[in-house]
């Protein structure tokens, strides 16, 4: 069978893609030039008092541009559009489209109702007022779509874990064959972006790896939220040698090259101590507390509310907590098997208590900083001269105020945990060898790289975009919140 | 001034020491060490022996004791050998104690100790790799710094303009790319044998002694690019403040044309933030350097770093552990120090 190639039916469009994309890198430098010399058309006042701009050449160039952008726009979505429709008759681009098109409807969805109830839904729905932010919500939620629809088996076209003997190394739109045995009915017939140095597919590899980010990158920051806010807050709040002696264990953190910690933290032989497995019992001991203090803080007024409160509270997040740690075989047996609700794998967890512990003393120093600024508010001394316990005043004053910045900062270090996982990944840290997570898939590819780059390169991509996506959204947060 | 540099000396030296001894706890556990035997000695030693091998070599005492002869403040050790001869921290195998051999041999004394991957002494090998590096690192800071700030400055001048979005936009793809991405990137269209252009080498292992445009620009613009994008967008933050005061707008009134508005009256002021932030880029790119010396097979700091610590060399670990905070220290001190000489406005009791 032929191997398919990237357009497919559609190779008529590409041309105009081309020309398209030259046009508006040409017009777009010449512009940028050409503002440096010439002056933006000159403005007439019209009889009836408005103002026209006459168009002089700035004009015609950011016309020109404009349009040549809205070519390539258009062309992209033609080849979504014809791909989701003719499938693999569109290429490697339609099969992907049309094997895509869970995700398309669950955005198109999502973005719709979003922009219907956008004036009712608060900073979430400003963001939609910013191009930037959307863009950056837009990749954001493609990932997370693609990683769900992926874990539901609606996407992949293999299994990312079976390697097959004829397809090592062969580039994109390669028929799929195997060496030994049958293929199954009904498999699919293509390895649509090619296979690695082991004969699995790239695409279905990829689509898998965004699960394992997807899952660990938001859990792991908000993790690392509920550390530093609730260390930060008292740090800010009652200064002192308390202060002193936190900020002084967050630098000590903050000094280490992350590299060298991972290296220390995620080797099999620290593993074996168990010494991961006792941090994330201290660290996942956070959130519970965290929640119990603000739970506690607000309702102790009224016993009747707060006392079953607490009781489910620290009851859930108990039985969770410790089914988290409790591992059989593990260095933790705490809890019986038959209460123990899961098990997480020990990798996973090993990745996981050090992506949290490198994270925390960052949001620590934002927390105190933020906390130390509004703790000066008049709102505060409100609180104080309320007779407001300190608790209730860090929590229920400060830390609602300090929301913005740190919205924007979470979504950051969404980002940034992804590339610290794929920095894991990359040195085979961690994570199983096999593991589909962009990390490790491109750390397969690169001692090939020079000779057979598309193993390594869509992870990479796919990486690349997701962390875009993320600074994006965090960059159109940050305009919009400062807005009013 | 001098009593606030002496404090930050103090606070450093603390930390120091404190990292250190967190990496000598974590590399000195029982299955590092059992690992090492077996890598150093034989693969299929019993536990016995694995034992007695640790044991000769002094590996078996007290996690205090072993920091302090590291450090130089406690007698190195001396242990009797089976076959009557007699091995010791600082003098190693030998027939009975020589004369002249001192008895404290730490970091103190300047005796890194012994790195049991390379087989070589510690302080060469950190000299040696901390030099190439060095030189990765000057052409990261030529290419990057120059380039960053005139982003920053160009798109901060004149906020909301074309120009402004385009750079922002750049400096937001920039951070968002990792080393470990750019640089498949960057193989790939530039190097790759298969579909690229060819114009550079995927690796920089011939770099170390003859660097070139053709096999060392790859490394450095990879470096580069990550840290260029955060640079860039506090050098933009910090300029479109400066460009809203009141004396931006004071100079505008009077006529000072733009362009002297921005040289003269605009950018030192603008470029006070910039230097704090590039400072503390340092550990930042201590990471990156690590990525990009595995990817290019550039030996250096980085590339030591991954052998230390996949092997548990445990000195050449620790050496390379107290570089490497030091260097974090001493940004951080200089970014404080420089950051009060450049703004009057600061003073330090």
């Amino acid at each position: 069978m032929e191997p398919l190639t990237w357009t497919g039916s559609l190779a008529v469009l590409t041309p105009i893609l081309w020309t398209a994309a030259a046009a508006f890198v040409l017009l777009a430098a010449i512009r940028l030039i050409a503002g440096l010399f010439l002056a933006s058309g000159d403005t007439v006042t019209q009889p009836d008092g408005t103002l026209s701009m006459t168009r002089g050449p700035l004009e015609t160039l950011d016309l020109a541009t404009r349009w040549a952008f809205y070519v390539i726009l258009g062309v992209l979505a033609a080849f979504l559009v014809g791909g989701a429709v003719l499938g693999l008759g569109a290429g490697i681009i339609g099969g992907m489209a049309q094997r895509l098109i869970p995700v398309w409807i669950a955005l198109a969805l999502v973005i719709g109702v979003s922009l219907t109830f956008r004036r009712r839904l608060g900073l979430y729905g400003k963001l939609f007022g910013s191009t930037i932010g959307s863009v950056g919500f837009a990749l954001v939620m493609f990932w997370v779509f693609a990683a769900f629809f992926g874990a539901l088996d609606m996407i992949v076209t293999h299994d990312p874990l079976a390697q097959s003997g004829a397809m090592k190394n062969e580039v994109p739109g390669t028929f799929y064959t195997k060496m030994i045995g049958d293929i199954d009915e009904g498999a699919y017939p293509y390895y649509l972006l090619g296979g690695d140095n082991l004969g699995r597919d790239v695409f279905s590899r990829m689509i898998a790896g965004a699960l394992v980010v997807v899952q660990i990158a938001p859990m792991a920051t908000a993790f690392a939220f509920m550390v530093g806010i609730t260390l930060g807050l008292p740090a800010a709040y009652y200064g002192g040698r308390l202060d002193t002696t936190l900020t002084f264990l967050a630098n000590l953190i903050l000094a280490f090259p992350v590299i060298l910690l991972f290296y220390l933290l995620v080797t099999p032989e620290i593993v074996a101590t168990g010494i991961p497995t006792y941090m994330a019992a201290v660290m996942f001991v956070f959130p519970i507390v965290f929640f119990t203090i603000l739970l506690n803080s607000r309702y102790h007024t009224r016993p009747k509310l707060r006392l079953p409160l607490l009781i489910i509270v620290i009851g859930v997040l108990g039985w969770l907590y410790l089914s988290l740690i409790s591992k059989r075989f593990g260095v933790l047996e705490v809890l019986p098997r038959w209460l123990d609700l899961f098990d997480i794998p020990g990798g996973i967890l090993v990745v996981f208590v050090s992506v949290v512990f490198v994270n925390s003393p960052t949001v620590f120093r934002i927390v105190r900083g933020l906390g130390l600024d509004i703790k000066t508010r008049d709102y505060v001394a409100a609180a104080q001269t309320r007779g407001e316990g300190p608790w209730y005043i860090m929590l229920w004053e400060l830390l609602p105020n300090a929301r913005g910045p740190l919205i924007v900062d979470f979504c950051l270090r969404v980002g940034y945990t992804t590339i610290l996982l794929g920095t894991l990944g990359f040195f085979g840290l961690g994570l199983p060898p096999e593991s589909p997570d962009w990390g490790s898939t491109i750390n397969d590819g690169r001692k090939l790289l020079a000779i057979y780059p598309h193993p390594a390169l869509a992870p990479a991509l796919a990486l690349l975009s997701l962390v875009l996506g993320l600074n994006l959204l965090a960059d159109g947060l940050r305009e919009e919140s400062l807005r009013d | 001034m001098a009593a606030f540099i002496l404090r930050r000396l103090g606070v450093m030296i603390a930390t120091a020491l404190c990292l250190t001894f967190v990496v000598f706890y974590l590399t000195n556990l029982d299955p590092n060490l059992e690992k090492l035997a077996k890598t150093q000695g034989n693969v299929r030693m019993t536990d016995e022996q694995v034992d007695s091998w640790l044991a000769a070599r002094g590996y078996d005492r007290n996690l205090f004791v072993k920091y302090g002869e590291w450090l130089g403040v406690v007698p190195g050790y001396v242990t009797q050998l089976d076959d009557g001869g007699v091995r010791g921290r600082c003098f190693g195998n030998a027939d009975e104690v020589p004369p002249g051999a001192p008895s404290f041999c730490g970091v103190l004394q300047g005796d890194w100790g012994y790195s049991t991957v390379f087989r070589d002494e510690v302080g060469s090998i950190v000299a040696t790799r901390l030099g190439l590096t060095g030189k990765l690192m000057g052409f990261v800071m030529l290419l990057m710094v120059p380039m960053a700030l005139l982003i920053g400055v160009l798109a901060g001048m004149r906020e909301g303009t074309r120009m402004d979005r385009s750079l922002s936009s750049f400096s937001i793809l920039s951070t968002a790319t990792p080393e470990y991405v750019s640089g498949v990137i960057l193989i790939t269209v530039f190097a790759s044998s298969a579909v690229g252009l060819r114009w550079f080498k995927g690796t920089a292992t011939s770099a170390m002694e003859n660097a070139t445009f053709e096999n060392f620009f790859l490394p450095v613009l990879t470096i580069a690019l990550f840290g260029m994008g955060y640079i860039a967008r506090m050098t933009r933050a910090s300029m479109a403040e400066v460009m809203q005061q009141q004396y931006i707008r004071t100079a505008r009134l009077k006529g000072v044309s733009f362009r002297n508005v921005v040289l003269k009256h605009a950018l030192r002021n603008a470029l006070i933030a910039p230097f704090t932030v590039i400072m503390l880029q340092f550990p930042w790119l201590l990471n990156g350097v690590v990525i990009v010396e595995t990817l290019f097979n550039y030996k250096g700091f980085g590339w030591t770093l991954v052998q230390a610590a996949s092997n548990n060399d445990i000195e050449l670990l620790l050496g390379v552990s107290v570089v490497s905070v030091f260097v974090v220290l001493i940004t951080q001190l200089i970014s404080d120090v420089g950051y009060v000489y450049l703004n009057p406005r600061i003073k330090v009791a």
